[in-house]
């Protein structure tokens, strides 16, 4: 275990042996039944689909069915998509996402940071940023593709404007939300400016933007597959745009259950990433 | 003036104004004359929210006065210098960095190499009891331990001047005797001048030499008293001595009266 352990003293302690026991068998019990209702409320909504599907009541046309997803997954899977094989198609949404998301991140950090230190960077940009923070930035994604072309760099683009605010806006509450205490005790200690920012700022405004990097990667994402559905080689939005022209749906909500988890492993491997980076954290201290 | 003989702090009708986020103008000291000479430990009591700490924030140069003059070891101060350590009243200890590199973090923004600085910390950890306790984060402290790294983060950087915002004001009682009796001991062999604020008088005649009675806010120096038990002290023993409940005594006099007013004000405020 970690040692944040020691700070936590278990309430569970202090009780007598056989109590403590049939309380740990409650807890057990009560996950076991959240478990079981999750799955039994997955198969009563996959099969109701399913059966729904089947029997016409809803158009298998427009609707298809959970099997006939599952046949387009294992298809993709075993003989590779109409683009290429499966795998080279995740990549490279992957490798889109993961390019624009680092920029926006380094940028949106930047940023942020540096506005919240400098108050007459923020006097000056601030009504900027505002605005540009209330354009619909999706819509920026076809103009991305005219400028850069059908390639991966319009994607990256589209990425990037998506998670630069979130993760701009995190990083500069961040910044001013800094407890004073600590930067003056820095700056009683010998701390120089550049170094207050290094060694006090930023690392307090960790939290708040590992907070917007969990959204942004969603955020990421979303860009790379909206500049591929719009115009691409490759690419899992290719694929949702293809199969929406060849009429297939199973296709469509194929490629959405593949993103679902490509989504879901970058969300863990950020939590993951999150745990090592706050180790010095008291670990009741919220998550 | 020759600065080897001036004395280490002097304040001299040192005002300061505070804008108020209403727009209004709130007065925290006003036309404040003190002089703390080198080596002494002076505590200032007042009642609580009178401009004490504002008085150590001018000190320290982490704030300017409005008015007047702030001299330490006869040079008027500018920006936050060198021979200051602060103690402050919340917890200002870096919560991502370990026990050591707290200590350590002084002397490393002042450009010590690392090694050095490390050995240092140690040392100074020791000195606290806190030896064993180096790899450890400040969430994983107790409340005094945690004041033991921000003692020793302090004393590691050899100030010439203490600065003490009611550094113990958030401890149980027992905890913070203690804590007194290894204050007294670290300055004993350092030789610094310290300004201790408190709003506790028991805790400022038991640790100084020199008491300084604060009026009601806008803080401004109502009387000194000079502390005549002798020393080496042990807080939790120095109180039973006749001599020190007389002192006492007398400053609550002082005191007792500012606190009235401070409390009618406070009365007057909730009508």
């Amino acid at each position: 275990m970690s040692p944040e352990a020691i700070s936590a003293p278990a309430p569970v302690d202090a009780l007598k042996p056989d109590r403590a026991h049939s309380r740990a068998r409650a807890a057990r019990r009560r996950k076991a039944v959240v478990t079981l209702a999750r799955v039994l409320l997955l198969v009563a909504v996959l099969g109701l689909w399913e059966a729904l599907s089947r029997n016409k009541v809803i158009d298998p046309f427009n609707f298809s069915m959970p099997s006939e997803i599952w046949d387009q997954i294992y298809t993709w899977v075993t003989h590779g998509t109409a683009l290429g094989s499966l795998g080279e198609q995740i990549w490279v949404t992957l490798q889109e996402a993961l390019f624009g998301w680092i920029l926006g991140v380094v940028t949106g950090v930047v940023f942020g940071i540096a506005l919240g230190r400098v108050a007459f960077l923020a006097d000056v940009l601030g009504p900027y940023i505002k605005v540009l923070n209330s354009i619909p930035r999706i819509v920026l994604a076809p103009i991305f593709v005219i400028w850069f072309g059908l390639g991966s760099a319009s994607k990256i683009a589209s990425a990037v404007v998506l998670v630069f605010f979130p993760v701009f806006f995190n990083a500069f509450q961040g910044a001013r939300e800094v407890d004073r205490n600590l930067v003056a005790n820095a700056r009683i200690l010998g701390a120089s400016n550049r170094r207050v920012t290094l060694q006090v700022v930023i690392p307090s405004a960790t939290s708040w933007i590992f907070t917007s990097l969990h959204v942004s990667f969603g955020f990421a994402l979303i860009g790379a597959i909206v500049g591929e559905y719009i115009g691409a080689t490759q690419g899992i939005g290719l694929l949702v745009a293809q199969s929406q022209g060849t009429f297939n749906s199973a296709g469509v909500y194929a490629a959405m259950v593949i993103l679902a988890v490509v989504a879901l492993v970058a969300e863990g491997l950020l939590t993951f990433a999150e745990r090592r980076i706050f180790r010095w954290k008291a670990s009741d201290s919220g998550h | 003036m020759s600065a080897n003989t001036s004395p280490a702090i002097e304040l001299r009708g040192a005002s300061k104004v505070f804008k108020t986020p209403a727009g209004g103008l709130h007065t925290a000291v006003r036309e404040l004359d003190l002089t703390v000479e080198r080596g002494e430990f002076v505590a200032v009591v007042g009642p609580t929210g009178c401009g004490k700490s504002t008085t150590l924030t001018l000190v320290s140069g982490l704030e300017e006065p409005t008015e007047g003059e702030v001299l330490v070891a006869g040079e008027p101060v500018d920006g936050v210098g060198d021979k200051v350590g602060f103690v402050f009243q919340q917890d200002a200890t870096f919560p991502w960095r370990t026990v050591l590199s707290n200590v350590m973090a002084g002397p490393r923004f002042r450009g010590v190499p690392k090694a050095e600085a490390k050995q240092k910390a140690r040392e100074w950890l020791a000195r606290v009891g806190l030896a064993a306790f180096e790899d450890r984060y400040p969430h994983q402290l107790s409340g005094g331990q945690r004041k033991r790294v921000a003692l020793a983060a302090t004393f590691v950087n050899d100030p010439e001047i203490l600065l003490m915002d009611e550094p113990f004001s958030a401890l149980d009682v027992q905890t913070r005797a203690l804590m007194s009796d290894e204050l007294l001991e670290l300055w004993e062999g350092t030789g610094a001048s310290v300004v201790f604020v408190t709003h506790d008088l028991e805790e400022s005649i038991a640790l100084a030499d020199k008491v300084v009675v604060m009026t009601a806010g806008p803080a401004t120096v109502k009387q000194v008293f000079d502390i005549d038990l002798p020393r080496p002290r042990k807080v939790e023993s120095v109180r039973l001595e006749p001599r020190f409940i007389e002192i006492y005594r007398e400053i609550w006099e002082s005191l007792g009266e500012e606190v009235r007013i401070t409390r009618e004000r406070g009365a007057a405020h909730v009508a």
